[in-house]
């Protein structure tokens, strides 16, 4: 028979109370986290810090855009922390931030920016010629810049400092496409002093630095006491990193953030009806959704079949089912906000018996089906238009097979190695149509007429030429049915309501937070 | 002499599995499809591109190559560096672990808080009500997955109540109140879901205690059930118990995993979603290689603390060794 001796008994009653100790520390512990939190996160009153909670889907994986292409670090940098010469605004048009003025030569290759002499860097050091200069000539020399970088750089012959406040910019052709791509990353000047880690660190001239970045969490910046313009509102700054769209929302819903800077689940618009709480902000951005053709499969290289494809898919209807009605449809690689832009969404519209006989035509029925593999990386706008796809496919005919790939997969087989036939996804830089003129790029698209049509409209002479040819290039790109436009992306933003002067239409990467209030 | 041979021999199985497990880990990340130069590189890629980035990175060289200089690099201490940021991996480690750490031990602490007198009225009354509504509650607790309870829990204290923040992290270091307020709606989470497994272990030890011949003694000699129970049946039943919590500790670590997606916690947990994600496969392997020591240990100090709750096994171990020897 087992029995207990006095010891274990007293070891026993020993352990209880140490045992009945830790659990009370913890007990004390969660009791005192039940205090309600503040709410209030932003103050005008003096002393307390002004801050501002902007909640964002990718996280940058490092603050270095020159190295990273992900969008998401000049969604953060861009015009807060690092300005540029010129800066593109709400409505699209070239305003100036860094240079007061510019002079354009009549041949168009010579760019002549006067510097505002106010401007200098969060060191302290002033923005001048020579650091403009310094910053072309390091990304000149630098072998590890992005592809897009360098491939928007080639088009620049030299730069020299004239004067303290002026830089003179020669380029080896007219380019309409140039100074857009100065009003971003291209156009981000760096301290040339600064020697430290570009990944975790920052040397602008912007009216914010970045204080920190918490992996896996948020990226706080803070604001520039020596900003050489209107000072930062807020003293703080956190963009905040959501995967699951229901946080970010259950976020801001509670309070905890100030700002959705892009919504990315529409159908709950609903959830921030209430007026007195939010303020929903609804315009347009650079992101088409392409419903991108394969153009080295047999079939998709023919036109009459990209036509039926496109005929065969109402894309208002789309749109509806798959973003809650919100964006724009676009028929052609152009935005609302792009000065070329028209609405192209009635070429080749809606009409699947057309598309039958179009199919039947090229060889392409019920005894014959043509079978399209659509190979769609996993975000919400994909998943969702691939479905409705393959069931208006299947309507005419076509057997879709649809493959979800994470995006890494889908990097690697579908848009470098073309491993697909069909695929879904959102083109998210600004004036991006010349994508269409390189025929290595994922989709193979090889015209020779659009290529010429695209370099004569950026090599135009005047705007205004320009323009036109680029209208023309947008218009040959959805008569040529090079790929299904399904819809533009909506700028979709959820402030509280004490909060002002976020930008309606996203035409930049930059998430700009210097128009922004608090009241 | 016996005892340090026994504890050589654990540790030399401890040591076999991790290296079992490193190449196991090592196998399994390198068959993902796609890589980090392809992320890198982003719609910059082009296959040139690649293969210059991958031939930069090292990532060309023969697997076994890469396996032995990735082990060489653990077995001096360093995990090797992100692809994607050029950071130490035990740097970025580090303060995931703090987090993982803080909810997975709240979490357990929580579930005993509920699981053990849960548990044991259930084995007291399991014949009358008090028992079968605990045991329909944890079958109940059981059958909700960790996400939907975590997001019903934030409906109603946070957006509803506003009391807890929805989700987010604060260090401790920097504000404790608010480091507090944002781990207590995960620990509940985490807490409620492993209580309802534990209970029905709970309440099957000390059933078993319940028919002990020392526990009749007990009630004969006039000590309530409750207090012969405390006195002895804990102490009895804690060997089982601490089995399962040793075992639980593993599915704690899974299920802070999920919980840390729902709450959006910068845990070890989230780090690893990320780096599958972004293929920054030596951060994959490094946290991966973490959680297997983690368990490996767990499951040490399991073994250890039998000797600690029950001396008769160190005791019994020395008369077998002692027969042998003779």
């Amino acid at each position: 028979m087992r029995h207990a001796t006095a010891s274990s008994v007293r070891s026993h009653s020993r352990s209880a109370k140490a045992l009945a100790a830790l659990l009370g520390l913890a007990l004390a512990v969660v009791l005192a986290a039940c205090t309600p939190t503040s709410t209030s996160t932003s103050s005008t009153s003096s002393g307390e810090l002004r801050t501002l909670s902007v909640g964002a889907t990718l996280e940058p994986a490092s603050m270095d855009p020159w190295h990273n292409t992900a969008a998401s670090i000049p969604q953060v940098l861009l015009y807060n922390v690092y300005e540029t010469l010129v800066k593109v605004d709400s409505t699209g048009a070239i305003k100036p931030l860094l240079a007061q003025a510019w002079e354009v030569s009549p041949d168009r290759k010579t760019y002549t920016f006067h510097l505002n002499p106010a401007a200098k860097f969060a060191s302290g050091e002033p923005v001048d010629a020579a650091a403009v200069v310094a910053n072309i000539t390091r990304m000149k020399a630098d072998t590890k810049l992005t592809e897009t970088l360098r491939a928007q750089l080639a088009v620049v012959a030299g730069a020299t400092a004239t004067d303290d406040t002026q830089v003179q910019i020669t380029l080896v052709h007219p380019s309409t496409m140039w100074l857009y791509d100065m009003s971003s990353t291209l156009g981000m000047i760096l301290d040339p002093a600064f020697t430290g880690d570009l990944n975790t660190a920052s040397a602008g001239s912007g009216p914010y630095t970045v204080k920190a970045h918490n992996q896996g969490q948020n990226v706080i910046l803070a604001a520039n006491d020596k900003y050489w313009g209107n000072p930062a509102r807020f003293d703080e700054v956190t963009f905040r990193y959501f995967t699951d769209p229901t946080a970010m929302n259950a976020a801001m819903l509670s309070g905890d953030l100030d700002v959705i800077s892009n919504l990315q689940a529409p159908d709950a618009l609903a959830q921030f009806a209430d007026t007195s709480r939010f303020t929903t902000i609804s315009g347009t951005t650079n992101g088409e959704v392409v419903l991108g053709l394969n153009h080295d499969n047999k079939a998709l290289a023919k036109l009459p079949v990209r036509q039926a494809l496109t005929m065969a898919i109402d894309r208002k209807a789309l749109m509806d089912t798959a973003w809650n009605g919100q964006g724009t449809l676009i028929g052609s690689m152009a935005v609302p906000t792009d000065p070329w832009y028209e609405d192209l969404s009635g070429t080749n519209a809606y009409n699947p018996d057309r598309a039958k006989a179009l199919l039947k035509e090229a060889g392409y029925d019920a005894k014959s089906p043509l079978t399209l593999r659509l190979r769609v990386p996993v975000v919400p706008y994909a998943v969702k238009s691939a479905q409705f796809v393959a069931s208006q496919l299947a309507d005419v005919g076509v057997t879709v097979k649809i493959e979800e790939l994470d995006f890494s997969r889908w990097l690697s087989e579908v848009f470098t190695n073309g491993d697909y036939d069909m695929t879904i996804v959102a083109h998210v830089e600004a004036r991006d149509l010349g994508k269409f003129a390189n025929p290595k790029y994922y989709w193979h698209y090889n015209s020779a007429k659009f290529a010429a049509l695209y370099t004569a409209a950026d090599e135009a002479t005047t705007e205004a030429q320009s323009n036109e040819l680029m209208k023309q290039a947008v218009r040959y790109l959805a008569d040529d049915a090079a790929a299904i436009w399904l819809f533009a992306l909506p700028n979709l933003v959820i402030t509280k309501a004490t909060i002002t002067g976020v930008a309606q239409n996203a035409t930049t990467l930059s998430f700009d937070l210097t128009t922004i209030t608090s009241r | 002499m016996h005892l340090a041979l026994r504890i050589a021999r654990r540790f030399g199985v401890f040591l076999l599995s991790l290296l079992g497990a490193s190449l196991l880990i090592f196998l399994l990340t390198n068959a993902l499809p796609g890589d980090v130069a392809q992320v890198l590189l982003g719609t910059d890629a082009t296959p040139e591109a690649v293969a210059k980035l991958r031939a930069q990175l090292g990532l060309d060289r023969p697997l076994p190559v890469q396996y032995l200089s990735w082990l060489g690099g653990i077995l001096v201490g360093d995990f090797g560096h992100s692809h994607l940021n050029g950071q130490p991996v035990l740097a970025l480690l580090a303060p995931r672990i703090a987090v993982t750490m803080w909810l997975v031990l709240f979490g357990l602490l929580g579930s005993l808080l509920i699981a053990l007198p849960a548990g044991m009225v259930a084995a007291l009354k399991r014949r009358s009500w008090p028992g079968f509504t605990i045991s329909a509650a944890a079958q109940l607790g059981m059958a909700v997955p960790v996400f939907w309870g975590g997001i019903l829990l934030v409906l109603v204290f946070s957006v509803g109540l506003h009391w807890l923040p929805a989700n987010g992290y604060v260090p401790l270091a920097r504000n404790p109140a608010q480091w507090a307020a944002h781990l207590v709606l995960p620990s509940v989470t985490l807490a409620l879901v492993q209580a309802a497994v534990l209970i029905r272990y709970v309440r099957s030890a000390f059933i078993e205690v319940l028919n002990e011949d020392y526990f009749r003694t007990a009630r004969s000699i006039g000590w309530t059930p409750m207090r012969a129970l405390l006195r002895h049946g804990l102490r009895n039943a804690a060997i089982s118990l601490v089995t399962v919590i040793g075992l639980q500790l593993s599915s704690v670590l899974v299920g802070a995993i999920v919980v840390e997606s729902v709450y959006t916690l910068p845990g070890l947990g989230s780090m690893l979603l990320t780096a599958v994600g972004q293929r920054d496969l030596v951060v994959v392997q490094g946290t991966v290689m973490f959680l297997v020591l983690a368990v490996l240990l767990i499951s040490a100090l399991v073994d250890f603390s039998y000797l600690l709750i029950d001396p008769r096994q160190g005791a019994s171990a020395r008369s077998d060794d002692g027969r042998t020897a003779a």
